[in-house]
Protein backbone atom coordinates (compact mmCIF):
# COMPACT_ATOMS: atom_id res chain seq x y z
CA UNK A 1 0.00 0.00 0.00
CA UNK A 2 2.75 2.46 1.09
CA UNK A 3 5.63 0.95 -0.58
CA UNK A 4 8.87 1.21 0.14
CA UNK A 5 9.46 3.11 -3.17
CA UNK A 6 6.86 5.51 -2.50
CA UNK A 7 7.09 6.58 0.39
CA UNK A 8 9.35 9.12 1.72
CA UNK A 9 12.01 8.34 5.08
CA UNK A 10 13.05 10.46 8.27
CA UNK A 11 16.47 9.60 9.33
CA UNK A 12 15.01 8.76 12.52
CA UNK A 13 13.00 5.61 10.46
CA UNK A 14 9.14 6.94 10.04
CA UNK A 15 7.70 6.93 6.66
CA UNK A 16 5.10 9.19 5.05
CA UNK A 17 3.35 8.45 1.76
CA UNK A 18 1.42 11.54 0.71
CA UNK A 19 -2.29 11.04 0.00
CA UNK A 20 -4.19 14.27 -1.53
CA UNK A 21 -3.00 16.74 1.32
CA UNK A 22 -2.43 14.01 4.34
CA UNK A 23 1.11 12.30 4.92
CA UNK A 24 0.27 8.91 6.16
CA UNK A 25 2.99 7.81 8.85
CA UNK A 26 4.35 4.62 10.14
CA UNK A 27 7.43 2.84 10.79
CA UNK A 28 10.21 1.20 8.54
CA UNK A 29 10.57 -2.59 8.11
CA UNK A 30 14.07 -1.98 9.33
CA UNK A 31 12.67 -0.61 12.24
CA UNK A 32 10.53 -2.83 13.18
CA UNK A 33 12.71 -5.29 13.28
CA UNK A 34 15.27 -3.30 15.25
CA UNK A 35 12.26 -2.92 17.66
CA UNK A 36 11.11 -6.63 18.15
CA UNK A 37 7.74 -7.67 18.94
CA UNK A 38 5.47 -4.52 19.58
CA UNK A 39 2.78 -4.76 22.59
CA UNK A 40 1.18 -1.62 22.59
CA UNK A 41 1.04 1.66 20.37
CA UNK A 42 0.50 4.64 22.68
CA UNK A 43 -1.01 6.93 19.76
CA UNK A 44 -1.72 10.25 19.51
CA UNK A 45 -5.14 12.30 19.95
CA UNK A 46 -7.50 13.18 16.82
CA UNK A 47 -6.49 17.24 16.98
CA UNK A 48 -3.12 17.20 18.15
CA UNK A 49 -0.96 20.27 16.44
CA UNK A 50 2.44 18.59 15.52
CA UNK A 51 6.21 19.85 14.26
CA UNK A 52 8.52 18.09 11.99
CA UNK A 53 10.80 16.31 14.39
CA UNK A 54 8.47 16.59 17.40
CA UNK A 55 7.59 13.59 19.57
CA UNK A 56 4.27 12.28 19.08
CA UNK A 57 3.50 8.87 19.88
CA UNK A 58 5.51 5.69 21.34
CA UNK A 59 5.81 2.36 20.58
CA UNK A 60 6.50 -0.34 23.85
CA UNK A 61 7.75 -3.24 22.33
CA UNK A 62 9.15 -6.31 24.90
CA UNK A 63 12.42 -4.97 25.25
CA UNK A 64 12.11 -0.88 25.06
CA UNK A 65 9.73 1.99 24.35
CA UNK A 66 10.65 3.82 21.49
CA UNK A 67 9.77 7.77 20.55
CA UNK A 68 7.99 8.38 16.94
CA UNK A 69 8.73 11.62 15.93
CA UNK A 70 6.27 13.71 13.11
CA UNK A 71 8.27 13.53 9.97
CA UNK A 72 6.10 16.89 8.74
CA UNK A 73 3.96 19.25 10.83
CA UNK A 74 0.61 19.74 10.66
CA UNK A 75 -2.51 18.51 12.37
CA UNK A 76 -3.35 14.52 13.30
CA UNK A 77 -6.42 13.89 11.74
CA UNK A 78 -6.53 10.01 12.02
CA UNK A 79 -4.90 7.22 14.06
CA UNK A 80 -5.09 3.37 13.25
CA UNK A 81 -7.62 2.28 15.91
CA UNK A 82 -7.01 -1.31 14.77
CA UNK A 83 -3.20 -1.07 16.14
CA UNK A 84 -5.62 -0.82 19.92
CA UNK A 85 -6.48 -4.41 19.54
CA UNK A 86 -3.63 -5.65 17.58
CA UNK A 87 -0.31 -3.56 17.88
CA UNK A 88 1.39 -6.28 15.98
CA UNK A 89 0.31 -5.78 12.95
CA UNK A 90 2.72 -2.94 12.94
CA UNK A 91 5.73 -6.01 12.80
CA UNK A 92 3.58 -7.99 10.12
CA UNK A 93 2.74 -5.05 8.07
CA UNK A 94 4.81 -1.96 8.99
CA UNK A 95 4.24 -0.56 5.31
CA UNK A 96 0.47 -1.44 4.53
CA UNK A 97 -1.97 -2.16 7.96
CA UNK A 98 0.51 -1.13 10.57
CA UNK A 99 0.38 2.48 9.92
CA UNK A 100 0.06 4.71 12.82
CA UNK A 101 -1.34 8.14 11.80
CA UNK A 102 -2.31 10.91 9.29
CA UNK A 103 -1.35 14.06 9.17
CA UNK A 104 -3.09 16.91 7.39
CA UNK A 105 -0.12 18.90 6.26
CA UNK A 106 0.94 22.49 7.37
CA UNK A 107 3.54 22.75 4.40
CA UNK A 108 3.95 20.22 2.12
CA UNK A 109 7.40 21.08 1.05
CA UNK A 110 8.66 19.47 4.01
CA UNK A 111 7.84 15.77 2.25
CA UNK A 112 10.69 16.61 0.10
CA UNK A 113 13.25 17.35 2.69
CA UNK A 114 12.95 13.55 3.55
CA UNK A 115 15.04 10.70 2.21
CA UNK A 116 13.85 8.75 -0.76
CA UNK A 117 14.32 5.07 0.19
CA UNK A 118 17.87 4.47 -1.45
CA UNK A 119 18.88 7.35 0.75
CA UNK A 120 17.12 6.13 3.72
CA UNK A 121 18.62 2.58 3.17
CA UNK A 122 22.58 4.35 3.34
CA UNK A 123 21.73 5.51 6.29
CA UNK A 124 20.83 2.10 7.67
CA UNK A 125 23.71 0.54 6.17
CA UNK A 126 26.54 2.64 8.25
CA UNK B 1 46.87 -9.40 44.07
CA UNK B 2 48.68 -6.63 45.54
CA UNK B 3 51.39 -7.22 43.07
CA UNK B 4 49.11 -7.41 40.42
CA UNK B 5 47.90 -4.05 40.17
CA UNK B 6 51.30 -2.24 41.22
CA UNK B 7 51.20 -1.56 45.10
CA UNK B 8 53.22 -3.27 48.08
CA UNK B 9 50.09 -2.82 50.80
CA UNK B 10 46.37 -1.94 51.24
CA UNK B 11 47.40 1.16 52.74
CA UNK B 12 48.75 2.56 49.40
CA UNK B 13 45.47 2.17 48.03
CA UNK B 14 44.08 4.31 50.70
CA UNK B 15 47.04 7.31 50.41
CA UNK B 16 44.70 9.70 48.66
CA UNK B 17 42.75 9.83 51.92
CA UNK B 18 44.29 12.56 54.39
CA UNK B 19 46.08 10.69 56.91
CA UNK B 20 44.05 12.39 60.01
CA UNK B 21 41.22 10.22 58.95
CA UNK B 22 42.15 7.31 57.75
CA UNK B 23 42.69 5.99 61.56
CA UNK B 24 40.79 8.34 63.37
CA UNK B 25 41.49 8.05 67.50
CA UNK B 26 37.46 7.12 69.11
CA UNK B 27 37.48 7.29 72.57
CA UNK B 28 34.58 4.73 72.65
CA UNK B 29 33.94 3.07 76.11
CA UNK B 30 34.74 -0.63 76.31
CA UNK B 31 32.31 -3.04 74.94
CA UNK B 32 29.58 -4.52 77.46
CA UNK B 33 29.25 -8.03 77.31
CA UNK B 34 26.01 -9.22 75.89
CA UNK B 35 24.88 -10.21 79.52
CA UNK B 36 25.71 -6.23 80.31
CA UNK B 37 24.27 -5.01 77.14
CA UNK B 38 20.68 -6.60 77.64
CA UNK B 39 20.59 -5.07 81.22
CA UNK B 40 21.63 -1.88 79.87
CA UNK B 41 18.61 -1.94 77.50
CA UNK B 42 15.97 -2.96 79.70
CA UNK B 43 17.00 -0.45 81.66
CA UNK B 44 16.32 2.31 79.13
CA UNK B 45 12.98 0.39 78.48
CA UNK B 46 11.84 0.27 81.43
CA UNK B 47 11.49 4.23 81.21
CA UNK B 48 9.10 4.03 78.87
CA UNK B 49 5.77 4.86 80.14
CA UNK B 50 3.22 2.59 78.97
CA UNK B 51 -0.50 4.19 78.25
CA UNK B 52 -3.33 2.98 76.78
CA UNK B 53 -3.28 4.23 73.26
CA UNK B 54 -6.51 6.15 71.99
CA UNK B 55 -4.55 7.84 69.40
CA UNK B 56 -4.85 7.45 65.17
CA UNK B 57 -4.42 10.63 63.38
CA UNK B 58 -2.94 8.11 60.85
CA UNK B 59 -1.10 5.45 62.23
CA UNK B 60 -2.98 2.83 63.82
CA UNK B 61 -2.99 -0.05 66.94
CA UNK B 62 -4.86 -3.11 65.85
CA UNK B 63 -4.43 -6.65 66.57
CA UNK B 64 -1.74 -8.42 65.04
CA UNK B 65 -2.00 -12.56 64.95
CA UNK B 66 1.58 -14.15 65.74
CA UNK B 67 1.11 -16.36 62.72
CA UNK B 68 1.80 -12.60 60.66
CA UNK B 69 5.49 -11.85 61.92
CA UNK B 70 6.14 -15.45 62.55
CA UNK B 71 5.56 -16.54 58.87
CA UNK B 72 7.13 -12.66 57.40
CA UNK B 73 10.44 -13.23 59.47
CA UNK B 74 11.36 -16.08 57.66
CA UNK B 75 14.78 -15.77 55.77
CA UNK B 76 13.37 -16.42 52.65
CA UNK B 77 11.12 -13.77 53.24
CA UNK B 78 12.96 -11.42 55.21
CA UNK B 79 16.24 -11.18 53.01
CA UNK B 80 15.18 -11.67 49.83
CA UNK B 81 15.92 -9.29 47.77
CA UNK B 82 14.30 -6.76 44.88
CA UNK B 83 12.92 -9.28 42.18
CA UNK B 84 14.43 -7.64 38.95
CA UNK B 85 15.63 -11.08 38.41
CA UNK B 86 12.52 -13.22 37.63
CA UNK B 87 13.94 -16.59 37.40
CA UNK B 88 15.71 -16.34 40.73
CA UNK B 89 12.62 -14.46 42.57
CA UNK B 90 9.33 -16.53 41.93
CA UNK B 91 8.38 -16.72 46.01
CA UNK B 92 9.03 -13.12 46.39
CA UNK B 93 6.96 -12.17 42.91
CA UNK B 94 4.19 -14.79 43.80
CA UNK B 95 3.61 -13.11 47.07
CA UNK B 96 3.44 -9.74 45.61
CA UNK B 97 1.13 -10.86 42.84
CA UNK B 98 -1.23 -12.75 45.43
CA UNK B 99 -1.12 -9.01 47.05
CA UNK B 100 -2.21 -7.16 44.21
CA UNK B 101 -5.02 -9.62 44.44
CA UNK B 102 -6.04 -9.19 47.53
CA UNK B 103 -5.79 -5.34 47.54
CA UNK B 104 -8.16 -5.89 44.08
CA UNK B 105 -10.27 -7.44 45.27
CA UNK B 106 -10.55 -5.33 48.81
CA UNK B 107 -11.00 -2.02 46.70
CA UNK B 108 -13.20 -3.42 43.82
CA UNK B 109 -10.20 -1.96 41.63
CA UNK B 110 -9.16 -3.76 38.59
CA UNK B 111 -5.42 -2.99 38.51
CA UNK B 112 -3.12 -2.69 41.54
CA UNK B 113 0.65 -1.99 42.01
CA UNK B 114 3.24 -4.14 43.92
CA UNK B 115 2.98 -1.03 46.70
CA UNK B 116 4.72 2.08 47.56
CA UNK B 117 6.29 3.48 50.65
CA UNK B 118 3.41 4.73 52.65
CA UNK B 119 -0.43 6.27 51.82
CA UNK B 120 0.97 10.03 51.49
CA UNK B 121 2.94 9.12 48.77
CA UNK B 122 0.60 7.05 46.95
CA UNK B 123 -1.99 10.12 47.07
CA UNK B 124 0.53 11.90 45.50
CA UNK B 125 1.60 9.40 43.10
CA UNK B 126 -2.31 8.96 42.03
CA UNK B 127 -2.71 12.79 41.89
CA UNK B 128 0.12 12.79 39.37
CA UNK B 129 -1.27 10.37 37.41
CA UNK B 130 -4.87 11.94 37.32
CA UNK B 131 -2.94 15.26 35.97
CA UNK B 132 -1.05 13.17 33.15
CA UNK B 133 -4.50 11.58 32.34
CA UNK B 134 -6.49 14.72 32.05
CA UNK B 135 -3.67 17.16 31.02
CA UNK B 136 -5.54 19.36 33.40
CA UNK B 137 -3.48 22.00 35.73
CA UNK B 138 -5.77 22.12 38.76
CA UNK B 139 -5.81 19.42 42.00
CA UNK B 140 -8.83 20.01 44.68
CA UNK B 141 -8.11 18.45 47.91
CA UNK B 142 -9.98 18.40 51.31
CA UNK B 143 -9.23 20.80 53.95
CA UNK B 144 -9.90 17.99 56.11
CA UNK B 145 -7.39 15.87 54.72
CA UNK B 146 -3.87 14.39 57.13
CA UNK B 147 -2.17 17.44 57.06
CA UNK B 148 1.30 15.12 56.25
CA UNK B 149 -0.44 13.85 53.37
CA UNK B 150 -0.67 17.84 52.13
CA UNK B 151 2.71 18.69 52.55
CA UNK B 152 3.57 15.59 50.74
CA UNK B 153 1.65 16.48 48.00
CA UNK B 154 2.91 19.67 48.17
CA UNK B 155 6.40 18.56 47.53
CA UNK B 156 5.32 16.24 44.79
CA UNK B 157 3.77 19.09 42.83
CA UNK B 158 6.16 22.05 43.93
CA UNK B 159 7.81 22.21 40.84
CA UNK B 160 5.25 21.12 38.26
CA UNK B 161 4.51 24.25 36.03
CA UNK B 162 1.18 25.72 36.37
CA UNK B 163 -0.28 22.95 38.63
CA UNK B 164 -2.23 24.30 41.22
CA UNK B 165 -3.80 22.58 44.67
CA UNK B 166 -6.75 24.07 45.87
CA UNK B 167 -8.53 23.44 49.10
CA UNK B 168 -12.11 22.93 49.88
CA UNK B 169 -13.37 23.84 53.08
CA UNK B 170 -15.05 21.32 55.84
CA UNK B 171 -18.34 22.31 57.73
CA UNK B 172 -19.14 22.28 61.42
CA UNK B 173 -18.97 19.17 62.08
CA UNK B 174 -15.95 17.91 59.61
CA UNK B 175 -18.12 16.98 57.04
CA UNK B 176 -17.07 18.12 53.05
CA UNK B 177 -18.68 21.50 52.35
CA UNK B 178 -20.67 20.71 49.11
CA UNK B 179 -21.39 24.11 47.65
CA UNK B 180 -17.63 24.86 48.03
CA UNK B 181 -16.91 21.41 45.86
CA UNK B 182 -19.77 22.28 43.56
CA UNK B 183 -18.12 25.99 43.37
CA UNK B 184 -14.52 24.98 42.78
CA UNK B 185 -14.56 22.09 40.44
CA UNK B 186 -13.93 23.03 36.67
CA UNK B 187 -12.35 22.49 33.33
CA UNK B 188 -9.60 22.58 34.88
CA UNK B 189 -9.80 20.57 37.53
CA UNK B 190 -8.01 17.52 37.10
CA UNK B 191 -9.29 15.61 40.14
CA UNK B 192 -10.79 15.77 43.57
CA UNK B 193 -9.23 13.58 46.54
CA UNK B 194 -11.52 12.13 48.50
CA UNK B 195 -10.84 11.17 52.04
CA UNK B 196 -13.24 8.42 53.18
CA UNK B 197 -12.94 8.31 56.19
CA UNK B 198 -10.66 12.44 56.48
CA UNK B 199 -8.69 13.42 59.06
CA UNK B 200 -11.43 13.90 61.80
CA UNK B 201 -12.57 9.94 61.27
CA UNK B 202 -15.83 11.00 58.85
CA UNK B 203 -17.31 9.64 56.14
CA UNK B 204 -18.24 11.44 53.30
CA UNK B 205 -21.34 11.00 51.09
CA UNK B 206 -18.84 9.44 48.53
CA UNK B 207 -21.46 8.78 45.92
CA UNK B 208 -22.42 12.29 45.67
CA UNK B 209 -19.16 13.73 45.44
CA UNK B 210 -18.56 11.09 42.73
CA UNK B 211 -21.15 12.30 40.58
CA UNK B 212 -20.47 15.76 40.98
CA UNK B 213 -16.43 15.03 40.43
CA UNK B 214 -17.29 13.26 37.40
CA UNK B 215 -19.87 15.71 35.99
CA UNK B 216 -17.19 18.24 35.50
CA UNK B 217 -15.38 15.66 33.75
CA UNK B 218 -12.46 15.16 36.52
CA UNK B 219 -10.78 12.26 38.08
CA UNK B 220 -12.11 10.73 41.76
CA UNK B 221 -9.26 10.21 43.73
CA UNK B 222 -10.51 7.71 46.90
CA UNK B 223 -7.78 7.92 50.11
CA UNK B 224 -9.43 4.71 52.00
CA UNK B 225 -9.04 2.89 55.11
CA UNK B 226 -8.31 -0.83 54.13
CA UNK B 227 -9.71 -1.79 57.42
CA UNK B 228 -12.34 -0.10 57.32
CA UNK B 229 -13.56 -1.75 53.87
CA UNK B 230 -14.10 -4.77 55.70
CA UNK B 231 -17.62 -2.89 55.98
CA UNK B 232 -18.12 0.16 54.39
CA UNK B 233 -18.17 0.30 50.20
CA UNK B 234 -15.20 -0.46 48.65
CA UNK B 235 -14.17 2.78 46.00
CA UNK B 236 -15.10 0.88 43.47
CA UNK B 237 -18.84 0.89 43.49
CA UNK B 238 -18.69 4.80 44.16
CA UNK B 239 -16.83 4.43 40.67
CA UNK B 240 -13.05 5.88 41.71
CA UNK B 241 -10.93 6.43 39.38
CA UNK B 242 -7.67 5.92 41.21
CA UNK B 243 -7.82 4.47 44.76
CA UNK B 244 -5.04 4.60 47.34
CA UNK B 245 -4.82 3.45 51.29
CA UNK B 246 -2.28 3.46 53.91
CA UNK B 247 -1.80 -0.46 54.46
CA UNK B 248 -0.21 -0.38 57.80
CA UNK B 249 -3.63 -1.09 59.53
CA UNK B 250 -3.12 -4.23 57.59
CA UNK B 251 -1.05 -6.53 59.79
CA UNK B 252 1.77 -3.71 60.22
CA UNK B 253 2.81 -2.66 63.57
CA UNK B 254 3.02 1.09 64.47
CA UNK B 255 7.50 1.18 64.75
CA UNK B 256 6.74 4.62 66.12
CA UNK B 257 5.67 6.06 62.62
CA UNK B 258 6.97 3.90 59.96
CA UNK B 259 7.62 1.72 57.83
CA UNK B 260 4.47 2.44 56.05
CA UNK B 261 2.47 0.33 53.12
CA UNK B 262 1.70 2.65 50.41
CA UNK B 263 -1.30 0.83 48.41
CA UNK B 264 -2.55 2.28 44.72
CA UNK B 265 -5.23 0.47 42.15
CA UNK B 266 -7.25 1.92 39.28
CA UNK B 267 -9.53 0.97 36.28
CA UNK B 268 -8.16 -1.13 33.93
CA UNK B 269 -8.21 2.45 31.59
CA UNK B 270 -5.24 3.82 33.62
CA UNK B 271 -2.54 0.84 34.23
CA UNK B 272 -0.08 2.61 31.82
CA UNK B 273 -0.31 5.38 33.88
CA UNK B 274 0.39 3.87 37.73
CA UNK B 275 3.47 4.44 39.01
CA UNK B 276 6.19 1.70 40.75
CA UNK B 277 6.60 -1.95 40.41
CA UNK B 278 3.84 -4.17 38.76
CA UNK B 279 4.37 -8.16 38.72
CA UNK B 280 2.13 -10.57 36.43
CA UNK B 281 1.63 -13.68 36.05
CA UNK B 282 3.38 -15.43 32.53
CA UNK B 283 4.48 -18.72 31.36
CA UNK B 284 7.91 -20.12 30.87
CA UNK B 285 9.57 -21.51 27.84
CA UNK B 286 8.47 -25.24 29.24
CA UNK B 287 4.96 -23.71 29.73
CA UNK B 288 4.47 -23.74 33.71
CA UNK B 289 2.99 -20.64 35.29
CA UNK B 290 5.75 -17.98 36.63
CA UNK B 291 5.38 -14.38 37.51
CA UNK B 292 7.59 -11.67 36.17
CA UNK B 293 7.21 -7.91 36.56
CA UNK B 294 5.37 -6.02 33.82
CA UNK B 295 4.69 -3.04 32.02
CA UNK B 296 8.04 -1.91 32.84
CA UNK B 297 7.95 0.52 30.02
CA UNK B 298 6.59 2.84 32.17
CA UNK B 299 9.70 2.77 34.58
CA UNK B 300 12.28 5.27 34.66
CA UNK B 301 14.84 2.50 33.74
CA UNK B 302 13.85 2.26 30.41
CA UNK B 303 11.54 5.29 29.62
CA UNK B 304 14.04 7.24 31.89
CA UNK B 305 12.47 11.09 32.06
CA UNK B 306 9.72 10.41 30.10
CA UNK B 307 8.71 7.54 32.99
CA UNK B 308 5.45 7.49 35.23
CA UNK B 309 7.07 8.38 38.27
CA UNK B 310 11.21 8.45 39.47
CA UNK B 311 9.92 5.60 42.17
CA UNK B 312 10.68 2.16 41.81
CA UNK B 313 10.88 0.50 44.57
CA UNK B 314 7.74 -1.19 47.15
CA UNK B 315 7.47 -2.15 50.39
CA UNK B 316 7.36 -6.04 49.53
CA UNK B 317 7.74 -6.96 53.51
CA UNK B 318 5.00 -5.01 54.57
CA UNK B 319 3.20 -6.18 51.66
CA UNK B 320 3.85 -9.57 52.66
CA UNK B 321 2.29 -9.22 56.26
CA UNK B 322 -0.82 -7.46 54.79
CA UNK B 323 -1.41 -10.41 52.82
CA UNK B 324 -0.72 -12.68 55.43
CA UNK B 325 -3.52 -10.73 58.10
CA UNK B 326 -6.09 -10.88 54.94
CA UNK B 327 -5.56 -14.29 54.27
CA UNK B 328 -5.86 -15.39 58.13
CA UNK B 329 -8.68 -13.03 58.57
CA UNK B 330 -10.53 -13.43 55.21
CA UNK B 331 -13.60 -11.42 54.03
CA UNK B 332 -15.78 -12.61 57.42
CA UNK B 333 -12.89 -11.81 59.62
CA UNK B 334 -11.91 -8.70 58.31
CA UNK B 335 -15.69 -7.21 58.51
CA UNK B 336 -15.58 -8.83 62.35
CA UNK B 337 -12.87 -6.82 63.37
CA UNK B 338 -14.10 -3.39 61.00
CA UNK B 339 -17.14 -3.91 63.30
CA UNK B 340 -15.52 -4.13 66.52
CA UNK B 341 -13.82 -0.84 65.67
CA UNK B 342 -17.20 0.75 64.81
CA UNK B 343 -18.82 -0.42 67.87
CA UNK B 344 -15.86 0.76 70.34
CA UNK B 345 -15.31 4.29 68.73
CA UNK B 346 -19.11 4.87 69.18
CA UNK B 347 -19.86 3.77 71.84
CA UNK B 348 -16.71 5.78 73.26
CA UNK B 349 -18.23 8.47 71.70
CA UNK B 350 -21.75 8.77 73.03
CA UNK B 351 -20.40 8.38 76.68
CA UNK B 352 -18.19 11.26 76.19
CA UNK B 353 -20.87 13.23 74.35
CA UNK B 354 -23.23 12.98 77.31
CA UNK B 355 -20.50 14.09 79.68
CA UNK B 356 -21.06 18.16 80.74
CA UNK B 357 -18.39 20.15 78.44
CA UNK B 358 -17.57 17.87 75.71
CA UNK B 359 -18.92 17.03 72.31
CA UNK B 360 -19.05 15.31 69.19
CA UNK B 361 -20.43 16.79 66.42
CA UNK B 362 -22.79 14.63 64.63
CA UNK B 363 -21.00 12.88 61.49
CA UNK B 364 -21.01 9.42 60.39
CA UNK B 365 -17.43 8.15 61.29
CA UNK B 366 -15.88 4.75 61.38
CA UNK B 367 -12.91 4.25 64.43
CA UNK B 368 -12.22 7.82 65.12
CA UNK B 369 -13.80 11.34 65.82
CA UNK B 370 -13.61 14.74 67.61
CA UNK B 371 -14.42 15.61 70.61
CA UNK B 372 -15.00 19.72 71.70
CA UNK B 373 -13.67 19.92 75.23
CA UNK B 374 -14.00 22.28 78.01
CA UNK B 375 -10.47 22.80 78.22
CA UNK B 376 -7.42 22.83 75.82
CA UNK B 377 -6.71 20.03 74.37
CA UNK B 378 -3.06 19.62 75.87
CA UNK B 379 -4.42 20.03 79.34
CA UNK B 380 -6.42 16.93 78.58
CA UNK B 381 -4.12 15.29 77.34
CA UNK B 382 -1.32 15.85 80.09
CA UNK B 383 -4.04 14.94 82.79
CA UNK B 384 -5.62 11.70 81.12
CA UNK B 385 -1.69 10.65 80.82
CA UNK B 386 -1.35 10.98 84.32
CA UNK B 387 -4.08 8.59 84.63
CA UNK B 388 -2.03 6.09 82.30
CA UNK B 389 -3.97 6.97 79.08
CA UNK B 390 -2.85 8.34 75.59
CA UNK B 391 -5.84 10.47 75.47
CA UNK B 392 -5.82 11.14 71.36
CA UNK B 393 -4.13 13.77 69.48
CA UNK B 394 -4.19 17.50 69.65
CA UNK B 395 -5.39 19.28 66.62
CA UNK B 396 -4.20 22.67 67.28
CA UNK B 397 -0.83 22.29 65.24
CA UNK B 398 -2.61 21.68 62.37
CA UNK B 399 -5.77 23.68 62.63
CA UNK B 400 -6.66 27.58 63.39
CA UNK B 401 -8.68 27.87 66.57
CA UNK B 402 -8.75 23.87 67.59
CA UNK B 403 -7.02 24.19 71.15
CA UNK B 404 -9.91 22.71 72.67
CA UNK B 405 -10.21 19.77 69.94
CA UNK B 406 -9.16 16.39 70.21
CA UNK B 407 -9.26 13.32 67.64
CA UNK B 408 -9.93 10.44 69.45
CA UNK B 409 -9.30 7.00 68.05
CA UNK B 410 -10.90 3.48 69.75
CA UNK B 411 -10.36 0.10 67.98
CA UNK B 412 -10.56 -3.28 68.63
CA UNK B 413 -7.74 -2.89 70.61
CA UNK B 414 -9.60 -1.04 73.25
CA UNK B 415 -11.63 -3.61 74.99
CA UNK B 416 -14.64 -1.96 77.07
CA UNK B 417 -13.02 -1.79 80.24
CA UNK B 418 -10.90 0.54 79.04
CA UNK B 419 -13.19 2.58 77.22
CA UNK B 420 -15.01 2.60 80.63
CA UNK B 421 -11.79 3.86 82.31
CA UNK B 422 -11.07 6.55 79.72
CA UNK B 423 -14.79 8.06 80.33
CA UNK B 424 -14.37 7.66 84.31
CA UNK B 425 -10.88 9.48 84.10
CA UNK B 426 -12.58 12.40 81.96
CA UNK B 427 -15.34 12.66 84.26
CA UNK B 428 -12.95 13.04 86.93
CA UNK B 429 -10.52 15.76 85.31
Amino acid sequence: MYNQENCRFAATHEWAAKEGELAVVGISNHAQEEISDIVFVDLPKVGTQVKVGQNCCVIESVKSASEIYAPVSGEIVAVNEALNDDPALVNREPHAGGWLFKIKMANPAEMDALLDFAGYQATIQK
Amino acid sequence: MLRTVGVSSVKELLSQIPQELLYPALSLPAALSEQELTAHVKGLAAKNKPLVNFIGAGCYEHFIPAAVPALASRGEFLTAYTPYQAEASQGTLQTIYEFQSCICALLGMDVATASHYDGATALAEGVCAALRITGRKQVLIPAALHPHYKQVLHTYLHNMADVQIKEVPFKGNYALDMDALKQNLSSESSCFVLAQPNFFGGLEEAEEISALVHAAGALLVTLVNPLSLGILKSPAEYDTDIAVAEGQVLGNPMSFGGPGLGIMAAKKAYVRQLPGRMVGIAKDKQGRRSFVLTLQAREQHIRREKAASNICSNEALCALQAVIYLTLLGPQGLKEVAELNVSRAHELAVRLDALDGYEVKEMPFFNEFVLECKLPAWKVIEKMAEKGIAAGYALDKDFDGFEHRLLICATEMRTEADIANYVRAMEAI
